[in-house]
């Protein structure tokens, strides 16, 4: 697998995205710079972390018009892989990529910590290889992470299993105690209907290794090679 | 072509949780005005356009709100002003 990492005024986690990649999976990894037209042939994109263009106007506005972006609105729409992690959660849904919105956390606050999420759906190119109601443990770090939406959107995407990712408490209950940021429904992270995009909060990039605090996150990049090296995938 | 000044508000739509509009008005109330209802925090724009009237200067900055200034998800947007600048 060759994953390219977008790199934005205002990215700081493209480096650990890089690493999660390079390191973490000993697979290739390059940069894509936010002016540039190329996707030098990856099969899988990341939006990574960070305030891309300073969140001005809203967190991933900006972003969402620049040069590479056009490349990877086009790339999903052709099935590529992406993966939004954070800041490129948010970018992913700017550029329509995803649905919904994501607003200023409930409680104002900016939220760094470890989240527990349960594993919503297995049936996805980005959680295949974990279980079906499985707890993880996963960093969050940002302070826009309300996911929204209308409610014809939330009933379509709940319906049709496109809810990836849910804040729960760490014995798994959906409560309100344990959203992090006031999302609707404790979502956490949400694929696209065609399935191949992914959008998350959280930072499975930082849950690669036993000394970051959790390898949770590993999984979640095994399942992308896997599907891609399947010989189904771009 | 004649410039015109628009002035342009954006503001969290309606049913829509606006955590800093409910901060607001909490802190309205514990200073005593009781008065004070729902508050919502948005954003006020000044934008200046070239345009051959003050028509086609709202249309354009009504385009500009649907494509960038406002997110079509969370938030409705009014051209309060359009005034030669």
């Amino acid at each position: 697998m060759k994953a390219g990492i977008v790199r934005f005024p205002g990215s700081n986690c493209d480096e650990d995205a890089y690493r999660a990649v390079a390191d973490g999976l000993g697979q290739e990894a390059v940069y894509l710079w936010h002016k540039d037209h190329d996707l030098q042939n990856v099969d899988l994109v990341i939006l990574p972390g960070g305030f891309s263009y300073g969140d001005y106007l809203r967190a991933g506005a900006i972003a969402r018009f620049s040069p590479i972006m056009q490349e990877v609105v086009a790339f999903a729409k052709r099935g590529g892989m992406v993966l939004g992690i954070c800041n490129g959660f948010q970018i992913a849904c700017e550029a329509g990529l995803l649905p919904g919105a994501l607003l200023r956390n409930a409680s104002l606050r900016f939220v760094s910590a470890p989240v527990a999420l349960r594993v919503e759906t297995i049936a996805t190119r980005f959680t295949s290889q974990y279980h079906l109601g499985q707890i993880l443990q996963i960093p969050i770090a940002h302070g826009d992470g309300r996911y929204t939406a209308d409610a014809d959107t939330l009933a379509r995407i709940e319906g049709e299993g496109h809810v990836a990712f849910r804040y729960v408490t760490p014995s798994g209950d959906v409560t309100e105690a344990a959203n992090p940021n006031g999302s609707l429904r404790n979502i956490a992270g949400i694929t696209n209907a065609a399935g191949n995009v992914l959008g998350m909060m959280p930072h499975p990039e930082r849950a690669m290794d036993a000394w970051l605090g959790s390898t949770d996150g590993t999984p979640l990049f095994r399942s992308i090679v896997d599907y891609l090296s399947s010989g189904v995938g771009a | 072509m004649t410039r015109y000044r628009l002035a342009i508000h954006i503001v969290p739509r309606r049913g829509i949780l606006d955590p800093q509009g409910k901060a607001v008005s909490d802190a309205l109330h514990s200073l005593g005005f009781s008065e004070v209802g729902d508050v919502r925090v948005g954003r006020y724009l000044v934008v200046e356009i070239n345009a051959a009237s003050a028509d086609a200067a709202r249309a354009a900055a009504k385009a500009m709100c649907e494509k960038l200034l406002a997110n079509p998800v969370t938030e409705d947007f009014e051209i309060a002003a359009v005034e030669q600048s």
